[in-house]
């Protein structure tokens, strides 16, 4: 419900401002913003593999949390056998992790 | 579930928006007002009374101005990011527990909108979605500046949403549990009866590396590179105007107050108000004043976002990165273990 309801006013914010503000519409205004210059090319082209590589990375750790979430909550539970489980499957990510940060894939220039 | 239930609801919803949309007002009014003291200045005081009114003419403002659209940008997805990006902001707070459970018209009213047994997934599943938002506005926009800013705000928050996500594992640990009102109610004891057993007291460093988080996802200062003025013009949302960027304005307020309210929820006992039962108050004036202790918390928390945006310079982008996967992850990580071996050491 509470979804439904920003949803809700998003939509409607967003209208309001379509039928009460004005519509003037000239070449330059729709033209893209380039500091004032003639826009060169679009800006849809290649930009840097390093957003692609963060984002591969991101994956892969998120995965991990998640597994972590259900193990965390019954922590009690588990014990001892529990913790060393989790305790080599970290061991192995972050064996990863290192592998990564060596090669250098976290560095940004 | 019938009538009444629907309407309780309801009126939970209505009070949470009320809360969210005049918060967000407030928190602009007094982040000028704070940054004009800062800055040795005077900030806005002419639009009503300290310039309380300020922010509503500023929205009746942006409501009258011309939506633009460029003409090469994607009309659709232009139209939808800044909706996802309030929306998201907005239905975050669902699960936040603003006060103990009340006994009202003979039934108990938990003072949460969503009661859902896995709050803890609903918040982080949120805060991913909140990417789309900014990547979308600054894709769509086909406007270079835009699409560099959307892309390092991706980059960002999906990096730090790692260290926001592992360094709740260590609450997670101590509470056994993902439901949020819960965890509050794990809070409200005290450790060797005079400190309230709050996580900010059991896990420093998860709360040092969860507020940190924080700030970038909610692309404060001093994380605020997607929008870093002096390179990108405005970053993702420099296509925008009227109140598509009104939009994302709100937006950015209204993560604040609700990671605040996170913030507060999950580290600094919530509702809580300590010591409160000595004073044996009735159950509804408890109530209340619970509730209140629990808004007085959140304010505390958005004023340490405000400073904290008016004193600290904005890193660079490597350095940003840095921060993120080779210091805040590895010290995440070992927050969650060290946790772990604490918690198994004890029992």
């Amino acid at each position: 419900m509470m979804l439904a309801a920003a949803a809700a006013f998003a939509v409607i914010m967003a209208k309001i401002n379509e039928i009460v503000g004005p519509r003037r519409e000239t070449d330059e205004k729709v033209t893209t913003y380039e500091s004032g210059m003639e826009p060169v090319r679009t800006a849809r082209e290649r930009f840097s593999v390093k957003y692609y590589m963060v984002a591969v990375l991101f994956i892969l750790f998120d995965i991990e949390i998640v597994f972590l979430y259900p193990w965390a909550v019954s922590f009690r539970q588990l014990g001892l056998h529990g913790f060393v489980v989790m305790f080599v499957f970290m061991f192995v990510l972050l064996v990863g992790f290192v592998y990564v940060w060596r090669k250098g894939a976290l560095e940004w220039d | 579930m019938d009538h009444i239930d629907i309407l309780i609801t309801l009126a939970k919803i209505v009070a949470a928006f009320a809360f969210l949309i005049l918060g967000a007002a407030m928190t602009v009014l007094l982040e000028r007002r704070v940054s004009a003291f800062i800055q040795n200045r005077i900030g806005p005081n002419r639009v009503g009374p300290g310039g309380l009114i300020q922010p509503f003419a500023d929205v009746a403002k942006l409501v009258m101005k011309e939506d633009i659209v460029p003409r090469s940008a994607n009309r659709f997805i232009h139209d939808m990011a800044p909706m996802i990006s309030i929306g998201v902001a907005l239905s975050t707070f669902a699960i936040v527990p603003f006060g103990n459970g009340i006994d009202i018209f003979g039934r108990h009213v938990k003072l949460m909108i969503a009661d859902v047994n896995i709050g803890m997934l609903y918040l982080l599943a949120l805060t991913s979605v909140g990417v789309y938002g900014i990547t979308l506005a600054g894709w769509s926009s086909n406007n270079k500046y835009s699409l560099l800013g959307g892309l390092r705000s991706s980059a960002q928050l999906i990096s730090y949403e790692l260290s926001m996500g592992l360094s709740l594992i260590g609450v997670l640990m101590i509470a056994g549990t993902l439901r949020l009102d819960e965890i509050v109610l794990r809070q409200t004891q005290y450790i060797g009866g005079i400190l309230p057993k709050w996580n900010i007291f059991l896990q420093p460093l998860g709360f040092i590396t969860f507020v940190i988080a924080s700030f970038a996802e909610t692309n404060r200062l001093p994380f605020d590179l997607p929008e870093a003025e002096p390179e990108l013009v405005g970053g993702y949302h420099t296509e925008y105007s009227g109140m598509k960027f009104g939009l994302f304005f709100l937006a950015e307020y209204a993560n604040m107050i609700t990671s605040s309210a996170i913030i507060t929820t999950l580290f600094l006992g919530g509702w809580d108000v300590p010591y409160i039962e000595g004073l044996g108050l009735a159950p509804l004036t408890l109530a209340l004043v619970q509730v209140g202790g629990f808004l007085v918390k959140v304010a505390l928390v958005v004023l340490f976002y405000i400073i904290v945006r008016w004193t600290i310079p904005r890193f660079r982008y490597d350095q940003l990165m840095n921060l993120g996967w080779k210091v805040m992850l590895p010290l995440a990580i070992a927050n969650a273990l060290g946790t772990g071996l604490v918690l198994l050491l004890i029992a």
